[in-house]
C-alpha cells in the first residue's frame, strides 16, 4: 500500500484480515446447523448491500427494487438448470450478465430521476417483477415456485455441505468487497461521493455523471444477481414472495443501519439485521408465545430508532472511536504531508 | 489579442420575458472580462447560456472556434473552461483535498472498471490528481486544512477552495460567478491576487460581479447590462464616465 | 357498451378511494416534503378500528367517528415522534423511517387484529342500481359522494380558513411563512393529521367492498402515490384527477388485458409518466424551469 493510499483513505489491510480470521474461525466455534444457515445467509445478503452501499451510500442513489434483481439471478439459475439441464456455473454467470444488461437499459432512463420518485420507480420494478414471476408459471412455476434446483459443485466437491458452501460463499462475499474497496478506494470512490454532494458541481468539472451513476446501478444489480443465484442453489428452491419489494426493503435497511457511508458498514448491517431477526424471532416464541410475523412491530420500531438517533449507522459509532486513537498519529501524518506539499512546488 | 470566447447574439425569452437580449462580445487570450449591471440585468442568465446550463432562444457561443451552444455541461471542462457558482458547490462531505483532487478529473483515466480491478493505472492517476491539487491549495493556502471536511469551512475558505477546485487542471478560461459575494475586505483582496496571479500565466475570466472597486481593479474590459441588453462596453476608465451606464446605476452605489 | 360503463364506475369507484389517499400524500408532501410510505396504513388502522367499535355494539356512525379521530391521532403522534426529529435529514432516510413507521404500524394491526380479513356492513343498505347496463353498487355511489363533499369541504378549508391559508401558505414558501409567524413544524403536524384522517375515512370507504386486513394498507397507499406523481405532485385537484385515472387504468386494463398483470400496468404506466411527463401528465408545457 503506498504512502498517498493511506494518506488518502486510511488502512485496509487490518479490518479485512479481521474478517477473513473472523470467518475462518466461526466455524471452530459455532456448532449449530441453524447458526451455520444464518452465516451462509449473512454472506449471500452481504454480496448484495455491498454493491446496494456502493448506490445510496456513495452515488446517493436510492433503490427500492434490488430484489428484482436479486431474483433475475435467482430464476435465471433456477430455471437454466432445471428446464434447460445447463451447467449451475454457467447459468450463475448468464444470470450475471443479463441482469447487467437489463439494469443498464433500466437505469438510462430511470436515473435521471431523483429522491422520492427513484424509489417509487425501483419500487414499481420489483412489483412488475414480481408479477412476471408469478405469471410466467411455464417457465417460473408461478406462485408455486421452482424446485429441485441443483447444488452447486466444485471441483467434484459438492457443496451441499454446509462448511463447504460457507466457504464458498464467503469467498465469494470478499471477492465482492474486495472488488468495491478498490472502486471506493479510488478517483471512482471520490467521483461518487462528489455526486452525492452536488451533481452540478460534478458535471462542471468534466464527469458525465449519468454514465458513473448508471454503471454503478448495473454493477451492483450483477452483483444482487450473483447473490441471487447462490441462494437458488443453496435453499434449492425459488418462489415469488422471496423477491417482492420486502426484501428490497430489507436490503436497504441492512445498509443504512450498518452505514451506507463505508463498504464494511454493509456487512455489518446485514449481520446485525439477519441475527436481530432471529433474537426478535427466537424472544417471541419462547418468552410470549407469540407468532407470525408479529415481530415486525419490534422490527420497525428499531429500524426508526436506529435512523432517528443513528442516522450515519452503526459504522460511524464503530469508527469514532478508532478514529479517536488515530488523532495522536496525526502529528506523523502532519509531518508526512508537509514532506510531499514541499515537493509538489 | 486573439479571440478566446465569441458570444454572437445570445438571447433568452421565458415565454414572453426577454431576460437577455442579442448579446454579442468576445473574450480575448489572457483578458480578464466582468459582466455588471443591476439586479434583474439578466447576468446570471448570459452566464447560463456560455457555460451551456441553459439553451438560448436565439444565438451562441463558440469557444477557440467551436460551438459551445448544444454542447452537455461535461465536455467544456474538456476543453478548458471552469466555472464556479454564485451559490457555492462545494462537496460537503468529502475533505478540501478530496474535493480538489475532483478537479483533476479530466485528466484522469479511472473509470469503474480499472478502478474495480486496480489496475497500475489507478495509482498514476491517484498521483496526478494529488500532485495536481497541491499545486492548487498551494496556490489559495488551504494546506493546513487539507484534511478537514469541505463542510466545515468558513464561508470565505470554501469561496476560496472553489476557486482552487475550478483551477486544478490549468483551463485556458475561468468564469466565476460572484467570485466575491459574502467576502470580507480582506478576503476579497486575496481572492483578486489569485485572479491577477492566474492571469499573469495566460489565463483568461469571464466574471460576475456586483462589487464594482473589484471589478474595476481587476477588469480589462468591462460589459454593463441593463434589463437584457447591452449597454456599454469598454475599459473600467470608459464604463466609469458612460452617461448611460450612471443612468443605469442611477441610485446604486458606483465605485 | 355495457361492460365498459361497468368498468368505468368500478374504476372511479377504486379511484375515489385512493384520491382521499393521494389528497393526504399531496398535503404531507407539499408542505413537508416528506412522502409519508404509511400513508396507507391509516386506512387499515381506520378501517380494523371501525369494525371493532361496529362489534363491540356501537352505532355506525359513532364507530366512524371514533375511528376517524384515533387514526387522525395516531397520525399526529407518528409525526411528533418519527418525523420532526428526523425532519432536516436526507431523503433517503426520512423513506426508511416511515417505511420503518409502516412496518411498525402492520405490525400492530397484527398484533392487535390477526389475519384474518375482516368484514363491515355496507353504509347503506340498498338494492344495486342498474344504470346504463351497468350493476352500480351503492356502496361505489356513496364513495363518490364522500369524495365531493371531501372536496367542498377541504376547498372551503384551504381557502377559507386561516388555518388552511396558513398551510398554503407554508407550500409555497416556508420561510416567508415562518417570518410571518406561521410555525412550519406546527403545519406539519397538521398536515399529517389530516393525511391520516383522510386515510382512515378511505380504509372504511372501501372495506365494505373488498374486506379489511392488516396488510391492506400498503399497496392502496402506493397507489395513491402513483395517483399523486400522475397528477403532478402539487394540486389536491390533480392528485384527485391522477388517482382516478389510476382507478379507471386499473379496471381497464384488468378488463380488456388480464387482472392478472394489472397492477404491473399501472406500475409501468407510472415509470412511463416518469420518464415523459415528470411533472404529471396535467402540467402544461413551460420551458421555465431553472
Amino acid at each position: 500500500m503506498s504512502k498517498l493510499e493511506k494518506v488518502l483513505y486510511g488502512n485496509r489491510l487490518k479490518p479485512f484480515l479481521f474478517l477473513v480470521g473472523l470467518i475462518l474461525m466461526l466455524p471452530f466455534v459455532v456448532k449449530s446447523s441453524y447458526i451455520f444457515t444464518i452465516l451462509i445467509l449473512i454472506g449471500i445478503y452481504s454480496i448484495v448491500t455491498l454493491g446496494l452501499c456502493l448506490l445510496i451510500g456513495y452515488a446517493g442513489q436510492i433503490s427500492l427494487g434490488h430484489a428484482a434483481f436479486f431474483g433475475i439471478g435467482a430464476y435465471t439459475s433456477g430455471v437454466l438448470t432445471t428446464s434447460f439441464q445447463l451447467s449451475p456455473w454457467l447459468a450463475l454467470v448468464i444470470g450475471m450478465v443479463t441482469t447487467f444488461f437489463i439494469a443498464y437499459l433500466i437505469g438510462i432512463p430511470i436515473l435521471k430521476l431523483k429522491g422520492h420518485f427513484l424509489a417509487l420507480a425501483t419500487l414499481g420494478i420489483n412489483i412488475i417483477f414480481y408479477i412476471l414471476i408469478l405469471g410466467l408459471n411455464q417457465l417460473t412455476g408461478g406462485a408455486a415456485g421452482l424446485i429441485g434446483i441443483p447444488s452447486l459443485s466444485l471441483f467434484g466437491l459438492p457443496l451441499t455441505d454446509k462448511l463447504f458452501f460457507y466457504f464458498f460463499v464467503w469467498t465469494a462475499a470478499l471477492l465482492v468487497l474486495l472488488l468495491s474497496l478498490n472502486i471506493v478506494r479510488s478517483h471512482v470512490g471520490r467521483v461518487l461521493r462528489s455526486i452525492h454532494d452536488s451533481e452540478i458541481a460534478t458535471e462542471t468539472l468534466g464527469v458525465k455523471v449519468e454514465n458513473y451513476k448508471v454503471a454503478i446501478f448495473a454493477l451492483s444489480a450483477a452483483f444482487a444477481s450473483l447473490a441471487g443465484s447462490m441462494y437458488a442453489h443453496y435453499i434449492t428452491f425459488v418462489a415469488p414472495p422471496t423477491f417482492y419489494i420486502t426484501k428490497s426493503i430489507l436490503f436497504l435497511i441492512m445498509v443504512m443501519v450498518g452505514g451506507a457511508g463505508s463498504v464494511w458498514g454493509a456487512i455489518l448491517g446485514t449481520t446485525v439485521i439477519m441475527f436481530l431477526n432471529e433474537i426478535i424471532r427466537f424472544v417471541g416464541h419462547t418468552y410470549f408465545g407469540i407468532s407470525g410475523e408479529v415481530e415486525i412491530v419490534v422490527y420497525g420500531l428499531i429500524i426508526i430508532l436506529i435512523m432517528m438517533f443513528l442516522p450515519k449507522g452503526l459504522m460511524h459509532v464503530i469508527s469514532k472511536p478508532i478514529q479517536k486513537l488515530k488523532q495522536k498519529k496525526k502529528v506523523k501524518i502532519k509531518s508526512h504531508k508537509d514532506m510531499i506539499s514541499q515537493k509538489g512546488v | 489579442m486573439s479571440k478566446l470566447l465569441e458570444v454572437r447574439g445570445l438571447t433568452k425569452q421565458f415565454g414572453g420575458v426577454t431576460a437577455v437580449s442579442e448579446i454579442s462580445f468576445d473574450v480575448g487570450a489572457g483578458e480578464i472580462v466582468a459582466v455588471i449591471g443591476p439586479n434583474g440585468a439578466g447576468k446570471t442568465t448570459l452566464f447560463n447560456m456560455i457555460s451551456c446550463f441553459l439553451s438560448p432562444t436565439n444565438g451562441e457561443a463558440y469557444f477557440k472556434g467551436n460551438k459551445l451552444t448544444g454542447q452537455k455541461i461535461p465536455q467544456l471542462a474538456h476543453l478548458g473552461i471552469a466555472r464556479t457558482f454564485q451559490n457555492l458547490q462545494i462537496f460537503h462531505n468529502l475533505t478540501v483535498l478530496e474535493n480538489v483532487m475532483m478537479g483533476a478529473h479530466v485528466k484522469l483515466k479511472t473509470n469503474v472498471v480499472n478502478a474495480a480491478f486496480r489496475l497500475p493505472r489507478i495509482l498514476k492517476d491517484e498521483r496526478i490528481a494529488y500532485d495536481l491539487a497541491l499545486d492548487a491549495i498551494h496556490l489559495v493556502g488551504l494546506e493546513e486544512l487539507m484534511f478537514e471536511q469541505a463542510g466545515q469551512l468558513s464561508y470565505g475558505l470554501q469561496k476560496q477552495l472553489e476557486f482552487a477546485r475550478a483551477i486544478v487542471y490549468k483551463p485556458d478560461f475561468i468564469m466565476l460567478d460572484e467570485p466575491m459575494a459574502g467576502l470580507n475586505d480582506y478576503e476579497t483582496n486575496r481572492m483578486a491576487g489569485y485572479i491577477k496571479k492566474l492571469k499573469s500565466e495566460g489565463i483568461s475570466f469571464l466574471f460576475v460581479e456586483h462589487k464594482m472597486a473589484t471589478v474595476m481593479e481587476l477588469a480589462d474590459r468591462i460589459i454593463v447590462l441593463d434589463f437584457g441588453k447591452k449597454i456599454a462596453e469598454g475599459t473600467p476608465d470608459e464604463i466609469q464616465q458612460n452617461a448611460k451606464v450612471i443612468a443605469a446605476y442611477l441610485g446604486e452605489e458606483v465605485v | 357498451m355495457e361492460l365498459l360503463m361497468q368498468y368505468i364506475v368500478t374504476g372511479l369507484t377504486v379511484g375515489s378511494i385512493y384520491a382521499l389517499l393521494a389528497i393526504g400524500f399531496v398535503t404531507v408532501y407539499n408542505i413537508t416534503g416528506i412522502l409519508n410510505f404509511a400513508q396507507g396504513e391509516f386506512a387499515m388502522i381506520g378501517a380494523l378500528t371501525c369494525i371493532t367499535f361496529v362489534n363491540a355494539g356501537l352505532p355506525m356512525y359513532a364507530s366512524i367517528i371514533f375511528a376517524i379521530l384515533i387514526s387522525a391521532t395516531i397520525g399526529l403522534i407518528v409525526e411528533r415522534t418519527a418525523i420532526l426529529h428526523a425532519r432536516n435529514t436526507s431523503v433517503i432516510i426520512l423513506i426508511i423511517i416511515t417505511i420503518g413507521v409502516s412496518t411498525f404500524l402492520k405490525g400492530m394491526g397484527l398484533i392487535i387484529w390477526g389475519t384474518n380479513p375482516k368484514q363491515l356492513t355496507p353504509l347503506i343498505k340498498m338494492e344495486p342500481i342498474h344504470f346504463m347496463g351497468a350493476v352500480i353498487n351503492p356502496q361505489s355511489i356513496f364513495i363518490f359522494i364522500v369524495l365531493l363533499i371531501l372536496l367542498a369541504v377541504l376547498y372551503v378549508f384551504f381557502e377559507k380558513t386561516y388555518i388552511g391559508s396558513a398551510l398554503r401558505a407554508c407550500e409555497k414558501n416556508p420561510r416567508a411563512a415562518k417570518l410571518m409567524g406561521i410555525n412550519p413544524s406546527t403545519m406539519s403536524a397538521l398536515a399529517f393529521t389530516l393525511a391520516a384522517a383522510l386515510g382512515a375515512i378511505a380504509g372504511i370507504l372501501i372495506t365494505p367492498i373488498t374486506d379489511a386486513t392488516y396488510e391492506m394498507g400498503f399497496l392502496i397507499g402506493v397507489k395513491g402515490f402513483v395517483g399523486m406523481v400522475i397528477g403532478g405532485m402539487h394540486s389536491i385537484p390533480g392528485a384527485v384527477a391522477g388517482a382516478l385515472l389510476v382507478g379507471l387504468l386499473e379496471t381497464f386494463s384488468g378488463g380488456f388485458i388480464s387482472t392478472f398483470y394489472s397492477d404491473a400496468i399501472t406500475f409501468l404506466v407510472l415509470i412511463l409518466v416518469l420518464f415523459f411527463k415528470p411533472n404529471g401528465i396535467f402540467a402544461r408545457a413551460s420551458g421555465e424551469r431553472v
